[in-house]
C-alpha cells in the first residue's frame, strides 16, 4: 500500500492548486502548468529508464518528437480534393475528420485519435528497432548512439517538407477526449484542460509506480546493480532493457502527442539535443531513481523555464544545475540527507 | 509622523492622476531569439527595443504615457513562445506583442493572438505571417517575394536564364525557396538545381561542386540568414566558378561581408536601405530615419545596425505612431494601423490596407553589391 | 561523373575530413589517460577559435594563436581542477552528464563574453579567393594548413607518449590506474595534464579550421559530434587512426551530396556512427581485444 501513499496527496495538491489560482485570480498559471505536466510525462518514463534499468538516453526529444510531429502532420495535412480509392476507404473507417480553418476554407484530415495511434505506434516501433542494438552498448557509447539517433530525428524533421522544415507545424486542432472535453489550448478550456493534464500525468505515474513494485521493476532494478548477477539469477536482461526502452519511448510520445495539441503546433527545437540534454538533468536532480523527485522537478523546472524566469540564462540555468547536482548531491536534491551527513561527520570526528 | 505624510502624498496623487489626461503606462510585450539558433535576429532586435523605448520615455512617452516594455527570450524555441503569448496576453495585459523574431514561432502564435485580441507585429518574413490575413497580426519585415521580383528583374536585365538555388534550412530560408521557385516562371527563368544546406554549415564545397557541373548555370541565388552566406561565397570563388552570386536580404549584415573578405565583392543582393543610408540621396524620404536609427544604435552599442533590428525599430515605431494618433484603445489602434498611410520605416514607406498587413511594396527593396569591403547600390 | 568533378569531390571531402580529424584527436587523450569521453571538447574548438580573434587586435596572428592555445590551456586545467578532480571513482553516468554541464556552461560563457556575432581568422596564407589547382580541382590553401598540423601533432604526440617522461607516465595512467599509483606516478596530474593538452590541442584545430568554418559561440556542439564519430570510426584513443577515419568520412559526405539531397549530409555521418557502434564498437582500425580491456 505504501507506494501508493502519495497519490491522494498528489490529488489535493492538484486540486487545491487550482482552488487556489481560481480564488486568487491568477488562473494565468494553470497554462504553464499544465504544459509542464506534459513534460513531466516524458520525464518519469525516462526515469523509470534511466533510475531503474540504468541505462542513459539522450535521445528522448527524438522519441517526444515522433509523437508530435506525426500527429501534428497527419491531422494537418489537407486531404480535401483529393480524391483517390484509399482516401474515400479511410473516411468511410471513419478516420477521417472534417472541418474549418480559422479563415472558413474546408479542411479534411485525418482523425486526431487516428492521427494519435499511428504516432505511438510508430514510436514504438522505432524504440523496438533501434532498442536491440542500442541497448547492448554501454556508458559513452550507449550515450553517443542515442544521442546520435535523436540527431536523425531532428534533422529529419528540419529537411522534410510534410514536416513543415524549419517552420514545424502549426495549427494542429484540439484532440477529443469526450464529448465536450478536449485537450487544446484555448483561453476558455484552461481548468479542463488542466485537469485533463495532471490526470493523465497522474495514471501514468500510477502505471509506473505498478510496474517498478511488480516482479519486472526488482528485475530492472537487479539489472542496475549488475547486470552479470541479474542475468546469473535468471533475468533476461536484453529482453528487460528493450521492455523498458521501448515503454519510455512510448511515455515519451504521448508527451508530444498531447502537448502538440495543446500548444496547436510543434518545432524542431522540441526534438533537438538540448531538449534531450534537458530531460536528462530533470531526471538526474530528481535523484534517478525516484519517480517522485522526477515528477517534482520536473513540473518545478520546466514551469519556471516556460515562465521566462530564467531569461537569457535558460541553458546556462539547466548546465549549472547538472554540473552542481552531479558534482555534489548525485543521488538527487531530494536525497542530500543533509542531517545524516552531519551526524556521520560527527561521528567520524568523534571517533578520532 | 512621516508614514502619515507619504500617506497624504500618495492619496493626493491617486485623487490627482485622473486629471492628467491620459496619464499611465502602456505595456508592450516582445517575444524575441535573443539567445539560441536566431540570436542574430532576436540580438539587434531587443536592443534596438530597448534604446527605442528609454528615449520615448525620456521624451515623456506617447501623449504622457509612458510606455513599460517586457522582453521574453524565447531562444527560437516555439513552446516557449506559445507560454510567452498566453502570459503576455492574459496575465500582463499587454497591449500589443511585437516580435517574435522567426516564421515557425510567429506562425504558432498567430491564432493565440487574434483569439486573445492583441495586436501582433510580427518581426518574422514569411507571407504565411500575414497572409490569410489575421485583423491582428501585422509584419514589419519586406515581403520575400519582392525580394525575388527584384532579383529576377535584376537577372533578366543581365539576359541570365537558367540558375541554381540554395537555401538554409531556417523559415527564412524555406520561405524565399518556395518564392523563388514560384515566381522564376513568370521571369522566364529556369531553376535548374535546388539545395537546401544546414544553418551551421561549415564547408559547401562539396555541393559547390555538384551546382559547377551543371555547366548551363548562369547565376546562383542563395536564400539565408546564416553564416553560410560567407561560406558559400567563399567555397564557389575558390573553386574558381566566375558566375554572379545573389543573396538574399538576409546578408544584409556587414559581419557576413567581413567574414567573407575578398569572396564578399561584388555579390549582389536586394536589401531595405538602412545599409546605405549615408549614400542615399538627401531627398530621400528614408533618408532622415535611416541616418537616425544607425547613428543612435551605432552609437550605443558599438555594432554595425542590421536590417533584422530595423525590422523591431519599424514595429516599434509603428504602434507608436498609432497609438499616439487614437491613445490606448486597443481597436481603434488596430483599425488605425490598418489603414496607416505613408509611414517611412527602415524597411520602406508603409502603406496598411485591411487586405495587406505588410505594407510595403517593390520599391521598399534597393540592389545593392559589395565593393571594398563595403555596401553600394548596385547600377547596371 | 567526370574525373574532374569525381576529384573536386574528393578534395572537398579531404576539406572536411581533415576538420573533424583535427577536432577527433583531442577527445582520444583525454579518452587515453582517463577513459572519459569529454562532451566539452567542441567549446575548446570554438574557445580557441574565439579567443585567438579577440587576441588578433592587439597580436600578430601567430602570437594570437599561441596565446589561444595558453588561454584555452588554462580553462581546461580549470575545468579539471574545479570539476572532475576531487571526485571519487565517479561512475561513467556521471562523468557524462558533468561533461555535458561544462559544455553548455562554455557556451553560455561565450555568448555572454562575445555575443552572437560570427567571426573569421584570416587565410593563413593567401586570402578568400585564393586557391590550389590539383588536376584541373582546385582548393583551399588553408586545408594544407590544417593537414599539415594534423599530421605534426600525431608525430609529435606519439614522440611524446613514446619518448619523455612524462608522455610515459601519462600512458601508464591509461594502461592501469592502480599500478601507476603504485609506481608513484601522480596520476591526479596527469589528468589535469590530459586535460590540458587536449584543450590545447582542440583550441590549436579551432584556429586552423576558423579561417574555413568561420566561429560562433554555438560552433562547438557541432563539430564536437563530428569529432566523436570520427574517433569512434578510428578506434578510441587511437589518433593516427583518427586522421584516417576522418578523411574517409568526410570523402564519404562529400561524395554523398552528389547522390542525396545536402540536407541530409549530417544524417549520414551519424547513421555511419550507429552503424559502427552496433557492428564494430572498437572500431575500424581498432582491436576488439584492446577495447574489451578498456570497458567501463
Amino acid at each position: 500500500m505504501r507506494p501508493y501513499l502519495p497519490f491522494p496527496f498528489l490529488l489535493c495538491l492538484v486540486v487545491g492548486v487550482q482552488l487556489l489560482t481560481q480564488w486568487t485570480d491568477t488562473a494565468y498559471y494553470l497554462t504553464q502548468l499544465t504544459m509542464a505536466a506534459y513534460y513531466a510525462l516524458l520525464v518519469i518514463g525516462l526515469c523509470l529508464l534511466m533510475g531503474y534499468a540504468g541505462q542513459i538516453s539522450l535521445g528522448h526529444a527524438g522519441f517526444f518528437g515522433i509523437g508530435g510531429y506525426i500527429s501534428a502532420a497527419l491531422t494537418t495535412h489537407n486531404l480535401a480534393g483529393v480524391d483517390n480509392s484509399l482516401i474515400r476507404l479511410l473516411e468511410r473507417l471513419g478516420l477521417l475528420a472534417a472541418s474549418t480553418d480559422m479563415f472558413g476554407d474546408p479542411l479534411l484530415t485525418v482523425h486526431p485519435w487516428a492521427a494519435a495511434a499511428i504516432a505511438i505506434l510508430t514510436a514504438v516501433l522505432v524504440a523496438w528497432l533501434i532498442g536491440g542494438p542500442v541497448l547492448k552498448l554501454t556508458g559513452h557509447y550507449l550515450a553517443m548512439a542515442t544521442l546520435g539517433f535523436g540527431i536523425i530525428i531532428y534533422r529529419i524533421a528540419l529537411a522534410t517538407p510534410f514536416f513543415g522544415e524549419a517552420d514545424g507545424i502549426s495549427e494542429v486542432p484540439p484532440l477529443p477526449l469526450l464529448p465536450g472535453l478536449a485537450i487544446s489550448g484555448d483561453f476558455s478550456a484552461r481548468v479542463t484542460n488542466y485537469y485533463i493534464a495532471w490526470g493523465l500525468l497522474a495514471l501514468g505515474l500510477l502505471l509506473l509506480v505498478n510496474l517498478i513494485h511488480s516482479r519486472i521493476g526488482l528485475a530492472l532494478r537487479a539489472i542496475h546493480g549488475s547486470e552479470e548477477a541479474a542475468a546469473s539469477v535468471g533475468v533476461d536482461t536484453a529482453k528487460a532493457k528493450l521492455k523498458t526502452f521501448v515503454l519510455s519511448a512510448a511515455y515519451a510520445a504521448a508527451a508530444g502527442i498531447f502537448l502538440t495539441h495543446y500548444n496547436g503546433g510543434i518545432g524542431p527545437s522540441e526534438a533537438g539535443i538540448m531538449k534531450s540534454v534537458r530531460y536528462v538533468a530533470i531526471v538526474a536532480v530528481g535523484g534517478m531513481a525516484s519517480l517522485w523527485g522526477a515528477l517534482l522537478m520536473a513540473v518545478l523546472l520546466n514551469f519556471l523555464s516556460l515562465r521566462g524566469l530564467f531569461g537569457t540564462y535558460d541553458d546556462a540555468v539547466f548546465g549549472l544545475i547538472l554540473i552542481a547536482i552531479m558534482l555534489f548531491a548525485p543521488d538527487g536534491v531530494l536525497r542530500l540527507g543533509i542531517a545524516a551527513r552531519l551526524r556521520a561527520w560527527r561521528q567520524a570526528h568523534a571517533s578520532r | 509622523m512621516k508614514r502619515l505624510t507619504s500617506l497624504l502624498a500618495a492619496l493626493c496623487a491617486a485623487l490627482l492622476l485622473p486629471l492628467t489626461a491620459g496619464a499611465g503606462t502602456i505595456k508592450i510585450g516582445a517575444i524575441l531569439a535573443v539567445t539560441g539558433p536566431a540570436s542574430f535576429l532576436g540580438g539587434p532586435e531587443s536592443r534596438t527595443l530597448v534604446m527605442l523605448a528609454e528615449e520615448l520615455n525620456a521624451k515623456g512617452g506617447i501623449n504622457g504615457n509612458k510606455v513599460e516594455l517586457i522582453i521574453k527570450d524565447s531562444g527560437a524555441n516555439p513552446e516557449k513562445a506559445i507560454s510567452f503569448a498566453k502570459q503576455l496576453i492574459e496575465e500582463e495585459k499587454v497591449f500589443a506583442i511585437l516580435g517574435p523574431s522567426t516564421s515557425g514561432e510567429t506562425l504558432k502564435i498567430k491564432k493565440i493572438c487574434t483569439q486573445g485580441k492583441t495586436i501582433l507585429i510580427s518581426c518574422a518574413a514569411a507571407e504565411l505571417i500575414v497572409n490569410p490575413v489575421s485583423p491582428y497580426v501585422f509584419k514589419t519585415p519586406q515581403k520575400d517575394s519582392h525580394a525575388a521580383a527584384k532579383i529576377f528583374l535584376t537577372m533578366r536585365k543581365q539576359g541570365i536564364k537558367k540558375i541554381a538555388v540554395l537555401a538554409g534550412n531556417t523559415g527564412f530560408g524555406k520561405a524565399g525557396k518556395a518564392q523563388l521557385l514560384k515566381l522564376a516562371p513568370q521571369y522566364g527563368i529556369e531553376v535548374v538545381a535546388t539545395e537546401v544546406y544546414d544553418k551551421r554549415a561549415t564547408d559547401l564545397s562539396a555541393v559547390v561542386a555538384k551546382l559547377m557541373a551543371h555547366k548551363e548555370i548562369q547565376a546562383v541565388v542563395n536564400w539565408s540568414i546564416v553564416p553560410a552566406q560567407a561560406i558559400l561565397a567563399k567555397n564557389m570563388r575558390q573553386a574558381g566558378w566566375r558566375v554572379p552570386l545573389f543573396q538574399s536580404h538576409g546578408f544584409g549584415n556587414i559581419k557576413y561581408v567581413e567574414a567573407a573578405g575578398k569572396a564578399a565583392e561584388g555579390i549582389i543582393f536586394p536589401a531595405g536601405r538602412l545599409l546605405i543610408a549615408d549614400l542615399l540621396p538627401d531627398d530621400h524620404p528614408q533618408k532622415p530615419v535611416l541616418l537616425g536609427y544607425k547613428k543612435a544604435y551605432e552609437a550605443r552599442y558599438h555594432e554595425p545596425v542590421s536590417t533584422f533590428g530595423g525590422h523591431a525599430y519599424d514595429a516599434f515605431k509603428i504602434l507608436c505612431r498609432a497609438i499616439g494618433e487614437v491613445g490606448p484603445d486597443r481597436e481603434k489602434v488596430r483599425a488605425a494601423i490598418e489603414n496607416m498611410k505613408g509611414f517611412v520605416g527602415t524597411g520602406g514607406v508603409f502603406n496598411f490596407t485591411p487586405q495587406d498587413h505588410n505594407g510595403l511594396d517593390i520599391d521598399s527593396f534597393a540592389m545593392l553589391t559589395v565593393k571594398d569591403g563595403k555596401f553600394v547600390p548596385y547600377e547596371q | 561523373m567526370t574525373l574532374e568533378l569525381c576529384i573536386q569531390y574528393l578534395l572537398a571531402g579531404i576539406t572536411y575530413g581533415s576538420i573533424y580529424a583535427i577536432v577527433a584527436i583531442g577527445f582520444n587523450i583525454i579518452y587515453n589517460t582517463t577513459g572519459i569521453i569529454n562532451f566539452a571538447q567542441g567549446e575548446f574548438v570554438m574557445l580557441g577559435a574565439m579567443t585567438a580573434i579577440s587576441l588578433q587586435n592587439w597580436l600578430p596572428l601567430p602570437l594570437a594563436v599561441a596565446g589561444a592555445v595558453a588561454v584555452t590551456m588554462l580553462v581546461g586545467a580549470l575545468v579539471e581542477i574545479c570539476f572532475i578532480r576531487w571526485l571519487d571513482r565517479p561512475s561513467v553516468l556521471r562523468m557524462i552528464i558533468i561533461t555535458i554541464g561544462v559544455s553548455i556552461l562554455l557556451r553560455e560563457a561565450a555568448l555572454h563574453i562575445w555575443g552572437d556575432g560570427v567571426y573569421a581568422l584570416p587565410y593563413f596564407t593567401g586570402n578568400e579567393v585564393s586557391s590550389i589547382s590539383v588536376l584541373g580541382a582546385t582548393i583551399s590553401p588553408q586545408i594544407l594548413w590544417v593537414i599539415g598540423t594534423c599530421a605534426v601533432i600525431v608525430i609529435t604526440l606519439n614522440l611524446f607518449f613514446k619518448l619523455t617522461p612524462v608522455g610515459q607516465e601519462m600512458r601508464a595512467c591509461a594502461a592501469n590506474r592502480t599500478a601507476a599509483i603504485l609506481c608513484g606516478i601522480d596520476t591526479r596530474n596527469m589528468v589535469t595534464l590530459s586535460f590540458m593538452l587536449a584543450a590545447g590541442i582542440g583550441a590549436l584545430a579551432g584556429c586552423v579550421v576558423s579561417p574555413i568554418t568561420s566561429s560562433q559561440y554555438d560552433g562547438g556542439t557541432g563539430l564536437a559530434i563530428k569529432g566523436f564519430t570520427v574517433a569512434v570510426l578510428g578506434g578510441l584513443g587511437n589518433s593516427a587512426a583518427a586522421v584516417f577515419a576522418g578523411l574517409l568520412l568526410g570523402i564519404i559526405e562529400a561524395f554523398s551530396v552528389s547522390v542525396m539531397p545536402l540536407a541530409f549530409q549530417d544524417a549520414i555521418a551519424i547513421a555511419i556512427l550507429l552503424v559502427i557502434l552496433f557492428v564494430r564498437p572498437y572500431g575500424l582500425f581498432g582491436d576488439r581485444e584492446a577495447a574489451r580491456l578498456q570497458e567501463f
